[in-house]
């Protein structure tokens, strides 16, 4: 595995680079407004059960990714983090889904 | 490395066999056990409301307004938690201080926030008990909140006491910041699934008794 050292590190976040990451931080926060009153719209168009849930989990989901990715940094983090990131969603949809889906014969469906 | 580290060793040079420095990896286990620890609560949300045909419309009892509000307010800090961490690595105390106090402050926002809709829910009669929902409500904020506390603790001390730490080693000052960074966010990251799950996809006949 290639050394990384903490002057590498340094390099990576120059003032240039710092100014850059200050700009997609910038992009991002207007991202996630909109897709807040996008998300709080939705709620008064009175869609159907089924795809008022598709539509703003989907938008949680794109919200919370642009979360991840830029202000947490997974976008350029080391593929160890990652590697464990998507274990870790793995077995979160595991536990998430298990139970209901193992249930599903048992219990009423939504109304 | 610095002589003060040398006792903890990798806390700012990376590991050569896992290319990261020992506090990275730490945060990111610790953030893998919470995402486990939110989605065995999401998981029996889950498994409540489908096995409830009279789940009902526990939105109505909850305020859109003040949630949306608390949405902009933790996203906002989201931004400056971030702004806080450039702050460290420019080695700018007074950026680091105001971005730092403006991140404390909009957590402490988000909780007299969630204070007054608590409040509200119990001057109405919807406390924990009124409903499975309420239950669910409850246990789901409440865990969240105890999360903004812990971070706003964190995140005062990096700011404010622990700051010192910025002229005797700036590097793993930044990486200290980087870190209470990683865990705020996610406790953002928390929230962005908590909001449509509990005050936008509620609807149907009225919950309760």
């Amino acid at each position: 595995m290639e050394h990384i050292d903490a002057t590498d590190h340094l390099d990576a976040h120059s003032p240039e680079a710092l100014r850059k990451h200050v700009r997609t931080y910038m992009l991002v926060f207007g991202s996630l407004m909109v897709l807040t009153l996008v998300t709080v719209g939705l709620k008064y168009l009175h869609l159907p059960t089924v795809p008022a849930i598709l539509v703003a989990l989907a938008i949680a989901l794109v919200k919370g990714s642009l979360v991840a990715c830029y202000f947490m940094h997974l976008i350029s983090e080391r593929k160890l983090i990652l590697i464990l990131m998507l274990a870790t969603v793995f077995f979160f949809f595991g536990v998430l889904l298990g139970p209901t889906l193992t249930e599903l014969n048992e219990i009423n469906p939504i109304h | 490395m610095s002589t003060a580290a040398a006792a903890i060793p990798y806390t700012v040079d990376a590991r050569p066999d896992t290319g990261l420095n020992n506090v990275k990896l730490g945060i990111w286990l610790f953030l893998a056990s919470e995402v486990m620890l939110f989605g065995s609560l999401f998981a029996g949300y889950i498994l409540l409301r489908t096995g409830n045909p009279a789940w009902g419309a526990g939105s109505e009892l909850l305020s859109i307004p003040l949630a949306t509000l608390n949405t902009v307010v933790l996203i906002t800090s989201s931004v400056t938690m971030v702004m806080s961490w450039v702050a460290a690595m420019e080695r700018n105390l007074k950026k680091l201080r105001l971005f730092m106090g403006s991140t404390v402050a909009l957590g402490a926002v988000f909780m007299v926030v969630k204070g007054f809709e608590y409040a509200a829910k119990f001057e109405h009669h919807h406390p924990p008990s009124y409903s499975t929902f309420m239950a669910c409500y409850f246990t789901f904020t409440g865990l969240h909140a105890l999360h903004v506390l812990a971070g706003m603790g964190v995140n005062f001390y990096f700011g404010f006491p622990g700051a010192k730490m910025m002229q005797t080693d700036p590097q793993q000052f930044a990486n200290r910041v980087e870190t209470a960074g990683l865990f705020w966010h996610f406790v953002d990251l928390v929230w962005i699934f908590l909001f449509p799950v509990l005050y936008l996809l509620n609807f149907g006949p009225p919950a309760g008794h």
